[in-house]
């Protein structure tokens, strides 16, 4: 008999997805050429392998789907039936589910993302955003009684790297369904599910310049979010370019909405359901290979129960399969870049330094690619830097704590307050403590759960505005004073 | 002969060295961590492997009042040599049977490794007199069986009265040490909450159970993933704090070899490749046989089977 | 050439996701056609399939019922040339795939717009949360065919209920065209039965039974009092629904007018909505709010 049980690998294909060879702008409902005719290239995380070259949009480029939005809002979209503006995003929901096994597979080749969680968080979540927020469109009237809800005008959003496609969910749906018009710009390296939704777009026959897509690093964001003729900004990203965004902003009156880091308490109590919380734990910071904002950075757990939880995690850990993003069996997939793995690395070198613990499961990685061993350290103090910055990877810190308020004390201990998790048998903790942490969404016995239903952002400088929910409509309209 | 201890108010056992906690189970995240489990996808050569074994630990079972010798000499056989066909294709681990049929079974067994197994203590409800019950392990005992699959009182454990359970279960064992391995089934289907699953898990195990086993298969809901998972946890538990080794056994609807596949990655996850084994590990089915059969096949033709080409015993 | 007989097509009920006749075997000259004409017994089934669904309807996610809406709607508009000739036309078809889109998209935004979580006076969280109330009966408008038994069909199932609907009798084709795109769309069996057949012999046994928790009487006309006194029995929860209303609140305001009111957009009518109504909808109606207590140690 053998001495192990390999699960076989099991890919998915990749042929399901056609990427081109190199994609332009998408501006006015079809794509042209960057005014530069700069390009970059887009990679597999995985593999190091190029997988298309992306247009740099510059300054004129901008100013072009600026203006193609702008049109489209003046001459259509915000003077079309409410009703009607619903079914163009059902249909966007609805092909999106089509296309689900495209997609999910094109976004973990992309953004480097295990398939598992593209087909069955990322994809469904997306479509679910869509279909939620078109029911919106045409009962705005209901969301904010007696305030004649109307569109703010031309929307610029940029998205971030570590939920692609769900971020851009999470951006145009509502915008679209307040009656507003979009300029969005995906993150520098994962471009590619954002370039294949306009082809969605164009099965949906949305009008041309509703939804413009232009790619670019750092300056295009820079370049849209000081274009003079955007009515608000939606941002998603690093803590520190969302303070420049704010400044940048000042004065002018332009409508802004940040959703930063997050350094979130997953706080343990001694009563909680062991096993389940160890999953949760898990889920918290290693789903998604912990490019989370909301990742559950740091670990609180009761002291009485401190050991029995570490063993159980270490034992957890080394359960985790870690590997092609692409095998339906790997749990944890690749660093999204190089960049992103320094960073990872650096603050990991700066725990060890300061004194912490570290535990590392014995892994093989791959050769080529971008990878980190899931990390837990323990004897972290509060001072360390691994418990105070945000890490974005798969890197657990470890603190203890007493009592209930010790752990809101701790929890709350922090510049951010994106988000929380508490595990406890008992309900009425569960409430209480969901009061006095402060935190934008606090999870009890769960965590990482999303729902295009429930309001999402975060508290201090995490940053403000809601996305989801009837609350994540607000920053898409414009309203009179009650 | 000896009387358990009555237990005080809580529920307390005396379980040597040190008590595992007897802790909660939260429900939805729970199942949603069964759920994930049974997406891994096991292709080709593991999944050669997982079926293998799943033959390897079925224990056989036929449990109807129509149950006659006949029946049970031709199940026997099946179990004994599955596919006629195929010589690579392994042995139950048991047979498993209602005390009156014991005999036949073992006469047919004879001589090979597969093992008998008989439920008692008035299977499937478990509501007679403690006497009753107690005879009949011996009488199966004295027939030879090799293991005996027990069920809890579920009216006693559901009523609070947990030192009438346990007692049971002490007594069933003394008359099984040594001479007989004991499974002692708790029948979740009835229990209600994972919580209690637990609770009777850690009873069990406390009263001398060799194997805790979800169910009798006459429940509306019998073996589920996360039942097992449940079940699992409690035997981990166990043997991080005290070494003792329990096994489990998921019996009652699984009919699909993609089912038992499902259930062997959760053990294989949860206690690793020492719980895949006969000594930790059963499955309790029957219809299930045929269509790892054809599986099997199918991995190695690459063609959809048809069970016309598969002897029902 | 000769031409070509067409298949003539029978019409039954529609009870439990299947197409049965009425046990009776009666019908009755509707439209030109014969029609299945449901009897009490009919009914009485109808309404225990109709609780039975009710576990599993009511425990779908709202995500999932509103997809399932607007698969119906999905189904409609393939059939918008059938549809068309059943009622008044192209245009309340397209009024009634639209008004189910409408609907679609309220079941996973009634608790945001319905709810509340409460600030009381005390150491305790306290929420409102809309629940169903079980089995809803509907006597359908008369007219329109189509829109009147859609505008009343939607709200009472967008929320978790299931339903007995007794069709317009002198326009029940529409109705069972209906079910047909009921049927295809994903909607579990039971959730919704339609019974054809006549009105004062139906009416009467749905207000008086014991297990419909809640009664629609668009269509009661002149009927309306002795079947509201039939449904005091077991507290009914009755309304007076209005052929054309579109709005998820379901103010049971009784309006003397039939007729289609074209594609308004809600936006008007919500401002334009009848006096009164701000205050009465604290009142529990059909499949909306029931108090929950929830205390804190």
């Amino acid at each position: 008999m053998s001495t192990a049980w390999d699960y076989a690998p099991a890919p998915e294909a990749r042929d399901i997805v056609k990427i081109q060879e190199r994609y332009g702008l998408f501006i006015g409902g079809k794509f042209v050429e960057p005014g530069s005719g700069e390009r970059y290239t887009t990679i597999d995380p995985a593999r190091e392998e190029p997988l298309s070259e992306i247009a740099q949009a510059g300054k004129a480029d901008v100013d072009r789907a600026v203006r193609a939005a702008r049109d489209a809002f003046a001459n259509g979209w915000s003077g079309l039936r409410p009703s009607e503006r619903a079914k163009y995003l059902f249909r966007v929901a609805r092909l999106l589910q089509e296309r689900s096994r495209e997609f999910a597979v094109l976004e973990s080749l992309n953004a480097g993302k295990p398939i598992r969680e593209s087909r069955d968080v990322d994809v469904p979540l997306a479509a679910a955003h869509f279909f939620y927020y078109a029911g919106w469109a045409d009962k705005l009237e209901y969301a904010f009684p007696n305030r004649k809800p109307r569109p703010v005008g031309v929307t610029g959003q940029i998205i971030p790297w570590n939920f692609p496609l769900l971020m851009l969910a999470w951006k145009i749906a509502p915008a679209l369904a307040a009656g507003n018009t979009v300029v969005l710009k995906p993150a520098e390296t994962t471009p590619l599910s954002a370039l294949l939704f306009c082809d969605v777009l164009r099965q949906a026959e949305l009008p041309p310049g509703v939804v413009n897509i232009i790619t670019g690093d750092g300056r295009t964001g820079a370049e849209l979010v000081s274009h003079p003729d955007v009515d608000k900004i939606a941002f998603t990203g690093s803590t520190e370019v969302g303070k420049a965004i704010q400044r940048n902003l000042a004065g002018t009156g332009k409508r802004l909405t940040l959703e930063l880091g997050g350094k979130a308490a997953n706080i343990v109590f001694d009563d909680a359901p062991l096993d389940q919380a160890v999953e949760g734990i898990v889920n918290g910071i290693y789903f998604n290979q912990g490019h989370v904002c909301c990742a559950g950075s740091r670990l609180l757990v009761q002291e009485s129960i401190y050991e029995a939880v570490v063993a159980k995690l270490k034992r957890r850990m080394a359960t985790l399969r870690v590997g092609d993003p692409l095998d339906k069996n790997t749990d944890v997939g690749a660093i999204n870049s190089k960049q992103q793995l320094e960073k990872i690395t650096a603050l990991v070198q700066s725990g060890v330094d300061e004194g912490a613990e570290i535990y590392q499961p014995p892994c093989k990685l791959p050769e080529r690619g971008y990878w980190f061993v899931p990390t837990v350290f323990t004897n972290v103090a509060q001072s360390y830097r691994i418990a105070q910055e945000e890490i974005f990877g798969p890197v657990l810190s470890v603190l203890t704590f007493r009592t209930p308020d010790e752990a809101i004390e701790k929890a709350n201990n922090t510049p951010y307050g994106l988000s929380a998790g508490v595990w406890t048998e008992k309900g009425s903790r569960i409430l209480a403590m969901a009061q006095k942490l402060r935190a934008g969404v606090v999870w009890a016995n769960t965590y990482n759960r999303f729902d295009p239903a429930s309001p999402f952002g975060g508290y201090k400088e995490s940053g403000f505005g809601r996305e989801g929910g009837r609350h994540g409509l607000e920053p898409y309209v414009v309203l009179d004073d009650a | 002969m000896a009387t358990a201890p009555v237990l005080p108010g809580g529920f307390e056992l005396p379980l040597e060295p040190r008590l595992p906690r007897l802790g909660s189970v939260d429900a939805v995240a729970l199942e949603e961590r069964a759920a994930v489990l049974a997406t891994r996808s096991i292709k080709r050569e593991a999944k050669l492997f997982a079926l293998d074994l799943a033959i390897r630990m079925m224990d056989l079972t036929t449990l109807e009042g129509a149950d006659t010798p006949g029946k049970v000499a031709a199940l026997s056989s099946k179990g004994i040599r599955p596919d006629s066909s195929d010589p690579n294709i392994p042995s139950v681990a048991a047979i498993c049977v209602y005390p009156n049929l014991v005999p036949y079974a073992l006469e047919r067994t004879r001589g090979t490794n597969v093992k008998v197994a008989s439920v008692a203590t008035a299977f499937p409800s478990g509501q007679s007199p403690i006497d009753i019950k107690l005879a009949e392990v011996r009488d199966v005992v004295e027939m030879g069986a090799h293991e005996v699959d027990m069920v809890i009182d579920r009216g006693a454990f559901l009523s609070g009265r947990y030192a009438k359970v346990y007692d049971e279960i002490v007594r069933v064992k003394e008359i099984c040490a040594g001479r007989a391995h004991l499974k002692v089934i708790l029948e979740t289907g009835e229990l209600g909450t994972y919580d209690n699953v637990r609770r009777a898990s850690l009873l069990a195990i406390a009263g001398g159970a060799d194997f805790i086993k979800t169910s009798t298969g006459k429940a509306a809901t019998n073996a589920t993933l996360p039942v097992q998972l449940c079940m699992l946890e409690a035997i981990r538990d166990v043997h991080e704090e005290t070494g003792r080794v329990v096994g489990m056994k998921a019996a009652g609807g699984i009919r699909q070899s993609k089912q038992a596949v499902q259930f062997l990655v959760q053990v294989h996850e949860t206690l690793g490749l020492a719980w895949l084994t006969p000594d930790r590990y059963r499955l309790g089915a029957s219809t299930l046989l045929n269509d790892v059969l054809m599986q099997i096949r199918k991995e190695r033709t690459g063609r959809y089977q048809n069970p016309d080409y598969f002897t029902v015993d | 050439m000769s031409e070509r007989l067409p298949v003539q097509k029978t019409y039954k009920l529609f009870i439990g996701g299947a197409f049965p006749r009425s046990e009776s075997g009666r019908t009755y000259l509707a439209e030109g056609a014969n029609v299945s004409r449901a009897s009490r017994k009919d009914l009485r089934d109808a309404v225990r399939i109709a609780r039975q669904a009710g576990g599993g309807w009511s425990s779908m996610t709202a995500y999932n019922r509103g997809q399932v809406l607007y698969r119906i709607a999905e189904m409609m508009e393939t059939r918008e040339a059938e549809l068309a000739t059943l009622c008044g036309g192209p245009a309340e078809v397209a009024g009634a795939i639209d008004r189910m889109v409408w609907y679609a998209g309220w079941s996973d935004k009634l608790a945001q717009v319905i709810g509340s979580a409460n600030p009381v006076a005390g150491p305790y969280f306290n929420f409102t949360v809309p629940e169903p109330t079980g089995v809803v009966g509907i006597v359908a408008p008369s007219k329109p065919a189509l829109l009147g038994l859609v505008s009343r069909l939607l709200p009472v199932i967008v929320g978790g209920n299931t339903v007995v609907v007794i069709a317009s009798e002198p326009h029940p084709i529409a109705a069972i065209e209906l079910a047909e795109c009921l049927a295809t769309a994903d909607v579990p069996g039971g959730v919704v039965n339609i019974l054809t057949g006549q009105r004062a012999e139906l009416a009467p046994v749905l207000a008086a039974h014991m297990d419909v928790a809640a009664l629609d009487l668009a269509g009661a006309d002149g009927d309306a009092a002795e079947l509201e006194k039939l449904g005091a029995e077991n507290v009914k929860r009755i309304v007076r629904g209005r052929a054309d209303a579109q709005s998820p609140y379901e103010i049971g305001v009784p309006r003397a007018e039939d007729g289609l009111a074209p594609d308004r957009d809600v936006g008007l009518s919500f401002a334009a909505a009848a006096p009164g109504t701000s205050q009465s909808d604290t009142e529990p109606r059909c499949g909306h709010a029931l108090q929950r207590r929830r205390s804190r140690e």
